[in-house]
C-alpha cells in the first residue's frame, strides 16, 4: 500500500487523517481506491469525464505526475502520494 | 601602559620599522583589538585576535610561537598586554607596535577600510559582513537592492522585519487595507495603537523605528492590470504574500514580462508552501499552478484560521530566499517547491518543472509586443469562485 498524504482541505473528507494508506499499482489506482474509502474526495480529485481536475496537482514522491506517466504512473509500496492544491493565503 | 608584575620588557617596534618587517615577509601580524574596531579599519594581513580571547584564539591566528610576530592595536596599550602575555605563553620572538594603528594612520602607511559604509552601518551590519558570503560587498548589495512586498499582511509583515532588519535599502509596501485587530496574532509589524491605520503607514513606522537605512515606499492601494508593470518595473525582486488567486496569476504575468524574480508563499491552516520564480530560468507560477482550484478548495485565512507563527516561519524563509538573489550566493528555491507542514514540523521538497506549454514562460509564448505591454486577460474572471472574489490584498 502506498502513503497518499492529504492536503488540510481535503482531511474533513478522510477524517482529518493527514496520510492514508491506499492501494494501487499506478497513481490512477492509488487515488481511485482513496476516493473509495472515503468518498468525500471524489469530486474535488476527478472531473466528470473521470480525469484529474486540472488544479490538482499529484506529485509521486518528489515528482510531478504530468512529467512522468500521470495517472499511468506505476507506483511501489515505498512510494508517497503527495495531493497538493494551490492556496493563495498570504 | 603599566603593569605591575611586569617581569621582562615587551620589545616595542615604530610603526615604519612594523611596515618595512611586514614587507619583508616572514612576519605573523596580530590585531588585538574588537571585531568593530577591525571592521571599521585594519592593516592588510592582520589577523583579528581580540584581547578577550588570546589565550583561546592565538595558537590558530600564531601556530608558530618562535615565529616573528608583530601585535598592534589602536593606540599601543593592548597589544603591549597582548605581547607580554603571548612571552608568557611561549612565543619568543613578539613585538608590540608602539602608537598602534593611530600612529601608522598619522604617518600615513597604508591601512585596509571598509569601503562606502558609514561607522553606523559598519557596526550596524557587522554580524552580516563577518559572514564570507555576505561580506562588505553583499552587504552594499542589501544597502541598494528595491524589494516590493505584495501585501504587508501574515507573509509580508515577517518579511519586511527581517528585510528592513538587514538592510535592504528600498522596501515597496503594496498594500489597500487598513490594520485590524484580527491581524496582530501574526502580522507582527503593526501593533494595538496602530488599529485602522493603513497597513503601509503603519508598516512604515516600524520599519523606520528599527532601520533608518531603509527607504520605505507605501503603495497603498490595489495592484491591478492599470498599474502593476508601473508597480514592480523599478524593483529587483518581488515577495508575494497576496492573499487572493487573480493577483498572484496577475503578478505572474506581469513578472514574467518584465523579468523580475518573484518569491511567492502561501499559507493556510498550519500549512505553507513556498518557491521562487525566476522568469525563463525556472517555471513559473503558471507552470506550477496552470488553474486556479474553486473556491471549496481554496478557503482564505479569514475564514479557515491560519497559525501566525507558521506565517512568520514562511515570511522569514522569503526573506531569506530574497537575500539569497541579491547576493547571488546559496541555492535559491528555483525549481523547487517547500512545504512546510507546522502541526508535523516536516519539511517536504517538490519539483517543479518548466512547463514548455505554459501560455506565459512556454516555448511558444510570444514575444509580447510594446503595445499588449499591460494588457492582461480578465483574472477575476479566470479565477471566478476561486477566491476571486477577495479584493484585499493580505487581510
Amino acid at each position: 500500500m502506498a502513503s497518499v498524504r492529504i492536503p488540510p482541505v481535503l482531511r474533513p473528507h478522510t477524517g482529518g487523517a493527514p496520510e492514508v494508506e491506499a492501494s494501487g499499482t499506478d497513481v490512477g489506482e492509488v487515488l481511485r481506491s482513496l476516493t473509495a474509502a472515503h468518498p468525500g474526495t471524489q469530486e474535488q480529485l476527478f472531473g466528470e469525464d473521470g480525469d484529474l481536475n486540472r488544479y490538482v496537482n499529484v506529485y509521486l514522491n518528489d515528482e510531478d505526475v504530468r512529467v512522468l506517466d500521470g495517472l499511468a504512473t506505476k507506483v511501489s509500496e515505498a512510494d508517497t502520494v503527495v495531493i497538493l492544491p494551490a492556496m493563495a493565503g498570504g | 601602559m603599566t603593569t605591575g608584575a611586569r617581569t621582562k620588557v615587551v620589545e616595542e617596534i615604530e610603526p615604519f620599522e612594523a611596515a618595512r618587517e611586514i614587507e619583508g615577509g616572514d612576519v605573523v601580524l596580530i590585531d588585538t583589538r574588537e571585531p568593530h574596531e577591525y571592521q571599521e579599519v585594519h592593516l592588510d594581513g592582520g589577523k583579528l585576535v581580540p584581547p578577550g580571547l588570546l589565550t583561546d584564539e592565538i595558537a590558530t591566528a600564531a601556530p608558530n610561537k618562535s615565529a616573528r610576530t608583530i601585535v598592534y592595536c589602536r593606540s599601543g596599550n593592548r597589544s603591549y598586554k597582548a605581547a607580554e602575555q603571548m612571552e608568557v605563553m611561549g612565543y619568543t620572538d613578539v613585538a608590540s607596535m608602539a602608537g598602534g594603528i593611530l600612529l601608522w594612520q598619522e604617518q600615513g602607511l597604508p591601512v585596509l577600510a571598509a569601503d562606502g559604509m558609514t561607522p553606523e552601518q559598519r557596526d550596524r551590519y557587522s554580524r552580516h559582513t563577518l559572514l564570507p558570503e555576505v561580506g562588505i560587498d553583499g552587504q552594499l548589495k542589501m544597502l541598494n537592492a528595491k524589494v516590493l512586498l505584495l501585501g504587508a499582511g501574515g507573509l509580508g509583515a515577517p518579511a519586511a522585519l527581517y528585510l528592513a532588519a538587514a538592510g535592504i535599502g528600498t522596501i515597496g509596501l503594496v498594500d489597500d487595507d487598513v490594520v485590524d485587530a484580527s491581524n496582530l496574532q501574526r502580522q507582527v509589524i503593526h501593533n494595538t495603537e496602530r488599529i485602522g491605520m493603513p497597513k503601509t503607514a503603519s508598516a512604515r513606522i516600524f520599519i523606520e523605528g528599527l532601520n533608518p537605512d531603509v527607504e520605505v515606499v507605501e503603495h497603498n492601494g490595489r495592484l491591478d492590470a492599470s498599474n502593476i508593470l508601473d508597480v514592480i518595473e523599478g524593483y529587483d525582486v518581488v515577495v508575494d504574500g497576496a492573499d487572493n488567486f487573480p493577483t498572484r496569476y496577475l503578478l505572474n504575468d506581469a513578472s514574467v514580462r518584465l523579468r523580475k524574480p518573484v518569491v511567492s508563499a502561501s499559507i493556510l491552516g498550519f500549512d505553507g508552501q513556498i518557491s521562487t520564480f525566476a522568469p525563463f530560468e525556472g517555471p513559473c507560477y503558471r507552470c506550477l499552478y496552470p488553474t486556479p482550484p474553486p473556491a471549496e478548495l481554496a478557503p482564505s485565512c479569514s475564514a479557515n484560521g491560519v497559525l501566525g507563527v507558521m506565517a512568520g516561519t514562511m515570511g522569514t524563509l522569503q526573506a531569506n530566499e530574497v537575500i539569497k538573489l541579491i547576493l547571488g550566493k546559496g541555492e535559491p528555491l528555483i525549481g523547487r517547491l517547500l512545504l512546510y507542514d507546522a502541526l508535523g514540523t516536516r519539511f517536504t521538497e517538490l519539483k517543479v518543472r518548466r512547463d514548455p506549454n505554459c501560455p506565459i514562460c512556454g516555448e511558444d509564448a510570444a514575444e509580447i509586443p510594446e503595445s499588449e505591454m499591460g494588457k492582461f486577460p480578465d483574472y477575476d474572471a479566470f479565477c471566478a469562485g476561486a477566491g476571486g472574489d477577495r479584493q484585499t490584498l493580505a487581510s
